[in-house]
């Protein structure tokens, strides 16, 4: 399965949680630092994200971006 | 460990943080048509047409030539604006609000001429801007502000479903009702409006998109909760699918 990593502008978060409900591995929460507006920003708290890409499809302020994480080696086969 | 960013933020977004409510999915709706202006490559010849009501600021989100239409009346506006820049790419953007209430004629009649637009028509079933009104498109029995104890058939009558009525004229070229309340729906969503979009660049006809769309703070749900409610509640009464397409 592929291997991915959410990055997170946490400015722009606003805790409604949406991304944690959809992603199937259960790897986001909401965390618990709080950005300038008072909401506490979502974070990636484990390994095993596939980078499906669910979380920012699902998001409806463009927090999350999503990488794709391939192996160097694997690149050269 | 090489890293490829699959996702990001579209080009025509600007990088600002909207005034919507947390959860609110007029985001998703809003990154979608941007999405899909840079996916078509149409931004430098798109115009925009924000209504009243929530998605008001639309300007100041989405990169684009942009006006604001008095309530309701966006499809006139775009209509005109179509008319005479025929080589632009218009549409507007309307809640459910501005577009099955106050707008009503306005949609209707620009539906009916055949008008070489698109229109973008959020669904949330309620009025948001105003503090959670009772909307032409509220379901029976579902509570807002001026029917508390929930929507009664025999005072307000009944939800408008408003692409079964335009699908009964003869002129629209495509019309569609999708969702964004989860990601399987938001994908779905997508291809709606990329197919609309593509029929106005076709010069095929008038185009019409509906997306179901949560409000939780004037339902008084969390956003995740909203989301099961529009597919419990919503869904049911306002299917998803697509009434027209192009010939």
């Amino acid at each position: 399965m592929a291997k991915g990593r959410v990055g997170v502008n946490e400015e722009r978060c606003k805790s409604c949680g949406l991304c944690v409900a959809a992603c199937p591995m259960k790897v986001l929460r909401i965390s618990d630092k709080i950005n300038s507006k008072g909401y506490r920003p979502v974070e990636q708290f484990k390994e095993g994200c596939i980078a499906c890409k669910m979380c920012a499809i699902t998001c409806p302020d463009v927090v999350l971006e999503v990488f794709l994480l391939e192996d160097d080696k694997a690149c050269n086969a | 460990m090489k890293e490829t960013k699959i996702f990001e933020k579209p080009k025509s977004m600007v990088d600002v943080t909207t005034h919507y409510c947390p959860g609110c999915t007029h985001g998703v709706a809003h990154r979608l048509v941007a999405e899909i202006i840079d996916e078509l490559g149409i931004q430098e010849k798109t115009v925009a047409v924000a209504p009243v009501g929530c998605a008001v600021f639309l300007y100041n989100y989405i990169n684009v030539d942009a006006y604001e239409a008095a309530h309701g009346r966006a499809p006139a506006v775009a209509s005109a604006c179509k008319r005479l820049l025929p080589d632009s790419i218009v549409f507007s953007y309307q809640g459910d609000g501005d577009l099955a209430s106050i707008g009503m004629a306005e949609i209707v009649h620009a539906a009916n001429r055949g008008e070489h637009i698109t229109v973008v028509f959020l669904n949330n079933a309620i009025y948001g801007m105003t503090g959670g009104q009772m909307a032409p498109t509220t379901l029976v029995g579902q509570k807002a502000t001026t029917c508390p104890l929930g929507r009664d058939p025999k005072l307000a009558g009944y939800p408008i479903r408003m692409c079964e009525m335009l699908s009964t004229l003869q002129a629209p070229a495509y019309i569609a009702r999708v969702s964004v309340a989860k990601p399987k729906y938001t994908l779905k969503a997508k291809e709606a409006l990329r197919k609309a979009f593509q029929t106005q660049i076709d010069g095929k006809g008038f185009s019409f998109v509906e997306i179901l769309s949560t409000c939780p703070t004037n339902w008084g749900l969390r956003p995740v909760d909203a989301t099961n409610w529009l597919e419990e509640h919503m869904m049911p009464e306002f299917p998803l699918g697509e009434f027209k397409t192009p010939a």
